[in-house]
């Protein structure tokens, strides 16, 4: 059971060395033991779910020396907490949508683009259950190596410029990062930081001038991943290139990399930075819900414009996060979930009308719900949900988003935001009223098929979530709540003294008042020493005796 | 009549090059008396022989000895150069065989000439004497001359041959008049003995004889190592010489100019190192950035291969600018994890190419991923560590480079070396994007891989991916290396 994170993270990689033995000409052979693979890793990940407790604290923590040489000490250091968990969980249960999904889709090379997908899912569980700063860092470049494959190999007409711009503009700002990551360990060392492990580094008081550069490192690296206006032009052409799984995958789980790096990352480490430039970002994250979804409305190719509204959730899920109280990073977290069950969804259902009719222009449709039903069904539930629109998953994460949003000093971009949901509402319904109603008058759709068990199972689990998250969010909310309650006190800055807006999880999502109690049992935790971070018995704890040591600042000790 | 006295010589510290130099000339003999035709077993001999100089190599780990009057010496320093030089020897022995053979040009004098080289090489690592040094650089040079020319019917072959000949001999004439010029500041050509004389000099970066020697010498070695703006030579010698060579070239004498050059800079000048670092800085960057920039525009994978040895080479100085353990050690590492890379990349290179070095271009590597999937990934793995990108050598080596320069405060130099990184994605890219997004544009036979490139081939891959995912071991080898300086 303690080693049950690295078993969930290696379970894919452990297929992949088995899929070499199948011949590749047997691809049902192929297709169903991915399959097996990740189903195994989601009971697998389940058992993580289920035997987390309710708390802040890192659970499943696994630590164990792994490179030591020179001024740095890396650690094979894991662990899941409120924030991780649900993305892990998310990760493991999109896995194997996507691969039942490739089902009728990927005919050639089946092999290879089983091990593509494998690959990705390790490097996206290790991302998220990191604590060691350069293991995330490792999963972090590698899970670009499959997704460039994914686009290039069995990519769409203009693979081969879309997977390279992927690829580059992800490198460029995570090499930035790098070298913050290695300046953040020499401040670190010399402050008697020993390891790489960001607990530590979350108590490091670091120059507000050396935190503004180094916060521009790291914002830069995960507002590409984000991505956030104005760096979000690899991903329109990632999303229309790739293959149906490669877009559901990048868009449920890959892109939340970017915003999970701001939680886990960019603002814990750096919050005197991160509340200097909350404006900015703000500002940004409003742009593109607008841009994006105004760029959303006037497009032809459905899966395009599925995309651009990608942009413009991910914004909402940015400006949650720097309202920096707990209403917004609850809708940003559970936003982040909703996204990838709804966007996932859509891509899905795109893949699903390409694969019959090889064509994504929304002109070339019309009038599908009449020889579609079931399909329509799904598909309206899904842009519902997409919306955000009450009683489906959408609606909670939005909701708590712009509520948060509004309590906090970004109050008048809130506003302007939440012409976003209007917005989206415009161009969601829109193109269904184009593609599902009307007349049927294209004879190529005049036979299309219904969706078949396959395609059903597949969306199955995705509508049953939309409305269990929509309806009863309280159970995924309870879980990260702890960590968020100490996530949001850790980004106070010492100077300033804003009250912690509890969320009471009971109260949701409709209004609750808004008390500002709880700060004082919030405060030591955070600033006093890592006692309160590590879970008993944490070696890297117990070894150094760090949590007795003051934290210095390494520019008063130099 | 006065006796000429022998000084009592430990023969310990060059143990190692007598067994290597002996070996050598008995393969000249074998050579000479065996019957025409085959020569793979010359291949077995001088790869068993070099498995062998390793063994005596590493049992002196740990020690630490002086011989010949303090003309050289045997450290841990050098004995990890050592190390690194046999493995790219080696690997570049297994890989000769079925080169040459295709070639036509099959002579057995390869092999000897190869372990003169190394010979020479392992003088340059352990030399503590300037005459030592230059003495180990004229026996690798004249050897690599040779090397570099020796597809005697191929035209650009004997045109490489001939460029490095002249440019080489050019450049190690800088270096000499350096040499004399330190000689003449300092009154000694012992590396400690210049530190000692430097130690106690008021200012010695005002001696001008003494700053002019240090900038000469960097020359030659700056020469050696392919550091712009002295990389001319590098395309079209790496594009003409047999592969093979422009493999072991690329690896082994870049990491013999490199352990000179640290053992120079850091013992016997390090009075000078506020001048010499700045002067490291301008050269790391421009060469990073030269090798970089003309590599993406390259369609021979030879050629854009020899530019991108010009970055790497960058990127050491990158490690060499910071100057500090972290930083030194690096480049240890860095050159030992580019001997397995760059060798691995370039014994593709030699399994796809047709006889007269034709099909030697990016595009010719199109469809190579679904006809032979193993070759493609072992490249794969080659491109993306030298690229930089985790979890391979490639990113552990620049990972700890990049950290050097961090730690003593050159942050710029290190957004430089990544930025110069990311540059340097599309075009290793490119060659995969060939491999596995593209259609081959005619059928094409591929040549079957031999045993000896098989070996070599596993032991790259091997290594490549060993030093990225657990480098633990052989990075903490590297410290201690740069440590006992």
């Amino acid at each position: 059971m303690s080693y049950i994170l690295s078993l969930t993270t290696f379970l894919p990689i452990l297929g992949v060395l088995l899929l070499f033995f199948i011949p590749k000409e047997s691809k049902s052979v192929l297709r169903g033991f991915t399959l097996a693979v990740t189903l195994v890793t989601f009971l697998a990940s389940l058992l993580i779910l289920f035997g987390f407790q309710t708390n802040a604290e890192f659970q499943f923590v696994e630590n164990v020396p792994w490179i030591a040489a020179g001024p740095f000490v890396m650690r094979y250091n894991i662990g899941v907490d409120g924030i991780s968990l649900w993305l892990v969980i998310l990760t493991t249960f999109i896995m194997p949508l996507s691969v039942l999904s490739t089902w009728k889709a990927v005919e050639d090379k089946v092999k290879e683009y089983m091990i593509c997908l494998l690959i990705l899912e390790t490097s996206l569980i290790g991302a998220f259950i990191s604590i060691d700063m350069f293991l995330f860092y490792i999963y972090w470049e590698l899970m670009l190596i499959p997704m460039y494959f994914m686009i290039g190999i069995w990519g769409g007409k203009n693979r081969l410029y879309a997977t390279m711009k992927f690829f580059i503009y992800t490198m460029v700002g995570s090499l930035l990062m790098l070298v913050a990551f290695i300046y953040l360990y020499m401040l670190g060392s010399q402050a008697g930081i020993p390891d790489f492990s960001v607990l530590h580094f979350y108590n490091l008081r670091i120059d507000p001038t050396v935190q503004v550069w180094m916060f521009l490192a790291f914002a830069l690296a995960f507002a590409i991943k984000v991505p956030m206006f104005p760096l979000h032009t690899w991903l329109p052409d990632a999303h229309t290139e790739a293959p149906t799984a490669g877009s559901v995958i990048l868009a449920a789980i890959m892109l939340k990399m970017g915003t999970y790096g701001y939680v886990r990352f960019a603002m814990p480490l750096f919050p005197e930075a991160a509340h200097r430039f909350a404006p900015l970002l703000a500002t940004l994250a409003v742009i593109g819900i607008i841009y994006a979804a105004l760029v959303a409305m006037v497009q032809e190719d459905v899966k395009k414009l599925v995309a651009y509204s990608s942009v413009a959730h991910l914004g909402f899920v940015m400006l949650g996060l720097f309202a920096f109280n707990v209403q917004g990073m609850t809708g940003s977290m559970l936003q982040m979930l909703n996204h990838g069950i709804s966007t996932g969804a859509l891509f899905l259902i795109v893949g699903f009308v390409y694969e019959r009719r090889h064509t994504r222009l929304i002109t070339d449709f019309g009038g599908l719900a009449k020889q579609m039903p079931i399909f329509a069904t799904i598909f309206m539930i899904v842009t519902l949900s997409s919306i955000g629109v009450p009683g489906t998953n959408g609606f909670v994460g939005e909701f708590l988003i712009l509520m948060g949003g509004y309590e906090s000093e970004l109050r008048w971009w809130t506003v302007v935001a939440t012409s976003g949901v209007i917005f989206a509402a415009v161009y969601m319904l829109w193109m269904f009223q184009r593609v599902m109603f009307g007349e049927l008058n294209n004879p190529k759709n005049q036979k299309l098929l219904d969706l078949d068990a396959r395609e059903i199972a597949i969306m199955v689990p995705l509508v049953v979530l939309i409305f269990v998250m929509g309806v009863y969010p309280n159970p995924f909310i309870e879980k990260m709540d702890p960590a968020i309650q100490k996530l949001v006190a850790q980004i106070r800055p010492a100077s300033m003294n804003v009250p912690v807006l509890p969320v009471s999880s009971q109260s949701l999502p409709v209004g609750h008042p808004v008390m500002p109690a709880q700060t004082g049992a919030e405060e030591p935790a955070a600033h006093s020493g890592m006692s309160g971070q590590l879970p008993a018995g944490h070696p890297g704890m117990t070894n150094k005796g760090q949590s007795s040591e003051p934290v210095v600042n390494p520019h008063e000790s130099k | 009549m006065d006796m000429i006295t022998m000084p009592a010589v430990n023969f310990t510290p060059i143990l190692p090059e007598i067994f290597l130099s002996v070996l050598a000339m008995c393969l000249l003999l074998i050579n000479v008396f065996s019957p025409n035709g085959k020569k793979t077993y010359l291949t077995y001999i001088s790869f068993i022989g070099l498995v062998v100089a390793a063994v005596l190599v590493g049992s002196g780990w740990g020690a630490h000895i002086e011989s010949f009057n303090g003309a050289v010496v045997l450290d841990n320093f050098a004995t990890f150069f050592k190390m690194i030089f046999l493995l790219s020897a080696g690997l570049a022995v297994l890989i000769s065989d079925q080169y040459m053979e295709r070639e036509g040009c099959n002579h057995g004098e390869l092999y000897p000439i190869i372990l003169f080289t190394v010979v020479g090489m392992m003088l340059m690592a352990s030399g503590t004497d300037l005459m030592t040094i230059f003495l180990g650089l004229e026996v690798m040079s004249v050897s690599l001359y040779v090397l570099a020319g020796f597809n005697r019917a191929n035209r650009k072959s004997n045109e490489a041959g001939l460029k490095y000949f002249l440019l080489g001999s050019f450049s190690t004439g800088f270096l000499l008049y350096g040499m004399a010029l330190i000689y003449g500041a300092t009154g000694t050509t012992r590396i400690a003995g210049i530190a000692s004389v430097l130690g106690q000099m008021t200012l010695p970066a005002t001696n001008i004889m003494l700053v002019a020697g240090m900038l000469l010498m960097f020359t030659g070695f700056a020469f050696k190592v392919a550091a712009a703006p002295f990389h001319m030579w590098t395309p079209d010698v790496y594009e003409g010489a047999p592969t093979p060579m422009t493999a072991f070239m690329s690896t082994g004498p870049k990491a013999a100019a490199f352990a000179a050059l640290l053992r120079l800079f850091l013992v016997a000048l390090p009075t000078l190192q506020v001048e010499w670092s700045q002067l490291l800085w301008v050269l790391a960057v421009l060469t990073m950035t030269v090798g970089n920039i003309t590599a993406l525009r390259q369609d021979n994978i030879k050629r854009m291969l020899a530019y991108s040895s010009i970055a790497h080479a960058g990127y050491c100085l990158v490690g060499f600018t910071a100057g500090n353990g972290t930083g030194t050690s690096a480049i240890l590492f860095y050159m030992l994890s580019y001997a397995f890379m760059n060798i691995g990349a370039f014994a593709i290179i030699i399994l796809i190419a047709k006889k007269g070095e034709s099909n030697g271009t990016v595009m010719d590597l199109a469809g190579l991923g679904f006809k032979r999937p193993v070759l493609a990934l072992a490249m794969t793995i080659f491109m993306f560590s030298l690229a930089g990108v985790p979890p391979t050598a490639g990113f552990i080596g620049k990972f700890y480079l990049f950290s050097g320069a961090i730690q003593e405060g050159y942050i710029w130099l290190a957004i430089l070396g990544v930025l110069n990184s990311a540059a340097s994605v599309y075009y290793y890219l490119r060659v995969i994007v060939y491999m596995y997004m593209k259609d081959p544009s005619e059928e094409f036979e591929w040549t079957s891989l031999t045993a000896p490139v098989a070996l070599a081939l596993v032991l790259a891959v091997a290594g490549t991916l060993i030093l990225g995912i657990v480098p633990s071991f052989v990075l903490q080898y590297a410290q201690m290396a740069v440590s006992m300086l």
